[in-house]
Formats: structure tokens, sequence, C-alpha cells
């Protein structure tokens, strides 16, 4: 145990990915709901810099993936702010059980 | 004789319909009928110049008229030696019927000036004219056997257009449509005796065809003799079929039963249609075929009985129809059935080819005497404003020309000599005489009947009630005399054609074999149909001069028989029990039902069960994103696991 390796970083992002899941499923608020899909693509960038770090240390692929990521998260929160702000306007609310109103 | 001229012939009508289908209505409306009769002025006077060259300058060959052919082209190759052509045959019977087809089309058109004038569609009665002007020269001068065949149909179309000429009249519809039908259903056989015609013979030209047909060391004529159905050789089945198609244009029976309603359109029309030339096209046919069907007696007999037949039996009903078109239309019925048995009883060539001559004799001479009488009923509808007879009587000082001429082309028909009926009439009996005896007397019988109830529609029309009209207080105020001078022409014309047709030598012209042929009138076989004839007359005369009970009593007196006649034999009633009873009820009603049933019912059965499904499923789709993503979370967990297994 004088190390970290590969295996805690794998086992920080699960967590990670798991508490946004239950985050996205629980919350009612579509904020909060935007932050836990952030916190599940952030588990995803973690993954990246770990693999890339533990198995191919020489290169930077991982590392360029994660870049990218960050950058479409940015780009999706935008729009997903947009979309709620949009629903806000319409319903005002941002509950979303509130946003049901796409049924047969 | 140019083939420019020919083709000139066909083409102007078809320009003048086109033109007037067009832009008629709109812009030509006032010129229609002027641009319509001088065009087929000129048409008519091509034909008479065509004809004249032909029969005195270029028709001949070594003293026999030949089959030209002024024009052809391929239009379609089906295979590397069966080919549809389009093309002109000129030989005597279809010069012949050029000059009847123009002439006649050119009297109507005429007629048409004064008697459809004011009419709102003025312009589209010209244009229709013009069709079918054009689609019965095209009929007339075809090469080739599908060439007539389509032409054929367009001549049907025309006439179905201007039977239901007054459309807004439920009847016209009515009769328009069963004109239609019923024809068409009649060149169903045509068509296929077209195939069966074309297979044994491998081509459809005529020349080819006749020439094939009647050699009697031909493999094709040996073919189609030794193949049969149902007993009968396959030649005399493609014979009978195409004859089918004849007798449904020609009103034979029992495809009679359209020609009487047809009587629905114009009367101009019914002149020039249903009279001079379409319904003729049926003999024109088998004529255009003789050479075959002179080399198949058992066709020829059909031909025969089923003429002869319809001659009695239509001159039977025309002796109780009580509107004069109708009378009109049974007497063409009736006439039409001498041609075809004229035919039926002839052979080919020299004295056996008698019947030949004789049938297209009397269709040329019918022609005039019919449209005169249909262009004079014409007149007198156009100041009755009725078609039946009740309403008429004591004509004859209001319209002396109408009279005049009415009364020369019923002497014509009733074969009175010197008028032109006598002599066509007199050579069918002759020709009727010296092979089938039972035709022949069946055929002098009909001619009496012919002069009793053509007389009997003259009487009625301008004797009977004695000046009835020139009382009436309601009638000054429709009074348009006896109609313009464009109505007069035609019948004064048509007048002079009825008396002096006769005396056209038909005979050396047009016979079965192209040889002129020595006729003579026996004055004493004369006797017989003259005498028959003028009693016929009396008869009319000492029942129907003068209004009185006698006509009565003595159709009281026939009781059922002239109940049955009235109703024209319950032919109407026959076919509509057929159809609407027999076939309608037990082929109709169970397709109808199998449809209905067992084929929308397996649809309807997948379509529910579509619908019962969805319905239990729907739920799923609530509109809660967290649901959905929750479900998409189980999946993918679904998925982790499976490969999980699937690992170890």
């Amino acid at each position: 145990m004088n190390e970290i390796g590969l295996t805690h970083i794998l086992f920080v992002s699960t967590m990670l990915f798991f508490i946004g899941v239950y985050g996205f499923l629980t919350r009612k608020n579509m904020i909060t709901m935007l932050m836990a899909v952030e916190l599940i693509l952030n588990s995803v960038n973690i993954n990246f810099i770990a693999f890339n770090k533990y198995l191919y240390g020489d290169k930077l692929d991982g590392l360029f993936f994660t870049i990218f990521i960050i950058t479409i998260a940015a780009a999706e929160a935008a729009v997903a702010i947009a979309i709620i702000i949009n629903l806000y306007r319409n319903l005002k609310s941002i509950d979303v059980d509130d946003a049901d109103i796409m049924k047969f | 004789m140019s083939s420019l001229n020919i083709v000139l012939i066909p083409l102007l009508p078809l320009a003048v319909f086109l033109l007037l289908g067009l832009f008629g209505r709109k812009y030509l409306s006032k010129f229609a009928g002027v641009i319509a009769t001088f065009s087929v002025a000129v048409a008519a006077f091509l034909s008479l110049s065509t004809a004249y060259s032909y029969f005195f300058i270029t028709g001949k060959t070594e003293g026999v008229y030949q089959k030209l052919e002024v024009m052809k082209f391929t239009w379609l190759q089906f295979a590397p030696n069966i080919s549809i052509d389009m093309g002109m045959l000129i030989d005597p019977i279809s010069v012949m019927m050029l000059v009847v087809v123009t002439f006649v089309s050119l009297m109507v058109h005429v007629f048409s000036l004064g008697y459809m004038k004011g009419e709102a569609r003025y312009a589209t009665y010209y244009a229709y004219l013009g069709l079918f002007t054009f689609s019965m020269l095209g009929l007339v001068l075809s090469t080739n056997i599908f060439q007539i065949y389509m032409f054929w149909e367009l001549v049907g179309v025309s006439s179905f257009l201007l039977i239901g000429y007054y459309f807004e009249k439920p009847s016209a519809v009515a009769a328009s449509k069963k004109a239609f039908i019923v024809t068409r259903f009649a060149d169903l056989g045509f068509l296929i005796g077209i195939l069966i015609l074309g297979f044994n013979a491998e081509t459809l030209d005529f020349g080819t065809l006749i020439q094939r047909l009647t050699d009697p060391t031909s493999t094709y004529l040996q073919g189609s003799v030794a193949s049969s159905f149902l007993g009968i050789s396959s030649l005399t089945w493609g014979l009978v079929m195409v004859f089918l198609g004849g007798a449904g244009k020609s009103a034979m029976f029992p495809f009679h039963i359209w020609l009487p309603d047809a009587m629905e359109g114009p009367t101009p029309v019914s002149a020039l249609i249903h009279a001079a030339t379409m319904v003729v096209a049926g003999v024109y046919l088998v004529a255009r075929l003789f050479p075959v069907f002179s080399f198949d007696v058992a066709a020829l007999d059909v031909v025969t009985y089923v003429g002869a037949f319809s001659a009695i039996l239509a001159a039977v009903i025309a002796c109780t129809q009580t509107d004069i078109k109708r009378v009109l239309a049974y007497s063409t019925m009736s006439q039409i059935g001498y041609m075809m048995f004229s035919l039926g009883v002839s052979r080919y060539g020299g004295e056996h080819g008698l019947g030949y001559m004789a049938s297209m004799f009397h269709l040329f001479t019918h022609a005039f005497f019919k449209s005169l009488l249909f262009l004079g009923a014409g007149a007198v509808i156009h100041m009755v404003h009725s078609n039946e007879m009740s309403d008429m009587g004591g004509l004859r000082k209001s319209m002396p020309i109408t009279h005049i001429t009415f009364l020369i082309a019923c002497l014509a028909i009733a074969g009175v000599p010197p008028f032109a009926g006598f002599f066509s009439k007199e050579e069918i009996l002759l020709a009727a005489f010296h092979s089938n005896k039972l035709i022949y007397v069946l055929a002098l019988f009909t001619s009496g009947l012919t002069a009793f109830y053509m007389f009997r529609l003259y009487f009625s029309i301008f004797w009977s009630k004695e000046t009835q009209h020139t009382t009436d207080a309601h009638h000054d105020e429709h009074d348009h005399g006896e109609g313009t001078l464009s109505m007069k022409i035609p019948l004064i014309i048509l007048g002079i054609c009825a008396i002096s047709s006769g005396f056209v030598p038909i005979a050396s012209w047009i016979t079965s074999d192209g040889l002129p042929l020595e006729t003579h009138i026996d004055m004493a076989f004369s006797v017989a149909p003259v005498a028959l004839g003028l009693g016929g007359i009396l008869l009319a005369l000492f029942l129907y001069k003068k209004a009185n009970p006698r006509p009565d009593t003595i159709a009281t007196s026939m009781g059922g028989f002239y109940r049955a006649a009235h109703r024209k034999f319950y032919m109407d009633e026959l076919y509509l029990f057929i159809t609407k009873k027999i076939i309608i009820k037990l082929v109709g009603r169970p397709a109808a039902w199998i449809d209905k049933n067992i084929v929308d019912g397996f649809m309807n059965f997948i379509a529910a069960v579509t619908a019962l499904f969805s319905e239990l499923i729907k739920g799923l789709q609530s509109g809660k994103l967290q649901q959905y993503a929750a479900y998409y979370f189980a999946g993918v967990l679904c998925f982790v696991l499976l490969f999980i297994y699937l690992w170890h």
C-alpha cells in the first residue's frame, strides 16, 4: 500500500460514475441533474487519464481525448442550460417531473 | 388519284376535331359549324374525285378491280413476321364507303347548322362530329385487322360522346353507357377473333391474311381447319368471333338493345351514326373479310341466320313502337339484318357472289334514304318538340318539303319501283331465293312489314289528325316553320339521292371478286315483293290515314303478342334479369362477400392485434425523463451482466 495504483483510481472513477447516475435518477431539479451528468463525464475523463498514464505512459492520446471531452461537455452544458431556460419560460418550473408533456 | 388526296380525306375531320375541341368553345363558337362543314365538304369532294378516278381510270387491271395500298408504314413490330401497320387501303368497298361516309356526314353537318343552332355546346358538337367522321374514315380505309379494331373503338367512343351529348338528361347518360358497354362487350369477341385469325394466318394484314386463308394448299388454312375446339374448327371460331364484334356494332340480335336507346342523341347524329355509317361497320367488316368467310359455310350460316332473325324481329317490334326515332332505329336494325343475311347467303365469285354485291348495294342506297328519314324526323321533332307519334299528325301542309322528301324515303325503303330501295332489295331477295328458300320467305315477309310500319309512321306524322297543329294557339309562339334553309337543302339533296341511287351501277363496280357482274331485273320475280310492299302501304293507309279506333282494336285482338312486341319482346328485361339476378346475385355477391369478409377481414384482424398490443405497452412512454434513464441504465446493466456471464 505504498503507491497509488490503477485500481485505486478506477475505484474513484467508478464511485464518481455511480454517484452521477444516482444523482441523475433521483434529483428533480434539472440543474442538479446536469451537474450529475458532468460527474459521469468526469469519471470517464479520469479513466482516460489513468489508462493513459499506467498502460501507455509514452503516449498522449488519453490526454487529448480528455481535453476534447471537457470542451464538448462545456458546449453540452450550454445547450442544456438553454433548454432548461426555455422549459422554465414555458412551464415556470425546472422540476423534471413537470416536463412530461411528451407522451402518448 | 393522288395518295395525298386520300390521306387528306380522314385528316381534314381530324384537324377540325382538334381545332374545335381545343379552341372551339372559347374562340370559335360562332364559326364552328361553318368551319366543320367546309372541311367535310372538301373531304366529300376529294372522296368523289377518288371514287371517280378509282372506278373509271386507275382501279382496274385487266378488267379486275384491284386492292391498292395507298400508304403504309410499320407502326408496331412485335416479331420479325408480326407487325401492326398503319395504312390506307383502296378497293371498291372502301371507296364506296368513303363516298357514303363523307357525303352523309356533309349532309348532317349542313342540317345541323340549322338544327343545333343556339345550343350551348355548339362547337363541341361539331368537334365530336369531326372525331366521328375521322374515325369512321380511318375504319373504312384500314389495311390491317388491328388498325380496323382501333378505329372501331374510336368510332365507339365518338358514338358514346354523341349519344350522351345532352348529358344533363339522365336517360341520355344511361343510353350512352348502355351503348358503350354492349358494344364493348361484343368487341371482346372481335378481339378474340382477331387473335385467333392472326394466330392462324401469322399476319394481321388484310391482303396477306385473305391470301393465306383462302388458298386450299396453304399450310395456314389447313392448320386452322384442322385444329378445333368443341368440335368447331378454329377458323370458324375466329370468323364467328369477328362477326360477334360486327353484330355488336351493327345492332344484330342479341346485341341490338343499345340501338333504340341510342336515339337519345341529337337527331342528326342518329342519322349519321346510328343509321347510315357506324352501324353498317359490322356489315363492312364481314364484307372486308368476305373471301375468308366464303370458305367457311358454318360461319356464313351464323351470319345468315342472325341477320335474318334480326331483320324480322326488328320489323315486328317497329310496328308497335310509338316514338318515331325508335321506329326508325328498329327499321335500321331490320335493314342491316338484310345486308347481313345477304352476305351470308352469298358465295365467292361470279354469279354466286350476287349476295355480296346486293348487300353492298343495299348499304349504299340505305345510307341515303335512312339518313333522309332521320333528318326528316329531326325536322319534325324540331317543329313539334316531341318524339311521340300521338303529338304529331296533319303536318303535310305546314312542312311541305319534309313531307315530300319523307314520302320519297318511305317509298324507297318500302321497295317501290323506281326508288332506290327497290333495286337493292330486289337483288337481296334474288340472292336469297337462289340459295335458301327459308331466308327468302322471311325476307319477303319482312319486306311487307317494312312497308307497313314505314307508312304507319308516314301517315301518323303527316296525315292522321287534320290541321290540328295550325289551330293550336300554343303553336304560334314556337313557330319556326319548317326550319331554316340549311335544314331543307340536305333533305332535298338526299331525296334526289334516294330516287337516283338505285340506278348507280354498283354491280359493275363492287363484286366479291372484282369482276363486273351482269344483273337484270326480272319482272316476274319482282311481282311478289312489290305486291307485298304495296299491300303493306295500303294496310297502313287503311289503318292510319285518319285517326280511327281500328289500330287499337287490332292491337287488343292480338293480345299478348302485341304487348310482347311493344315491350320489345322483353329483351331489356331479359338482360336485366341475367345481369341483376344471375350475374350479380350468383357471382357478384359471393365475390363481394369474400372480399369484404375474408380479404378485408384478414387485414382488419392484423390491424386489431397490433392496436391491442400497442394499447398494452403505450404506458411505457410516460414522458418522465428519469424513468427513461432508469430503463436505460437497467438495460446497460443487463448487458454488463450478460457479458460478464459470457466471459467466464
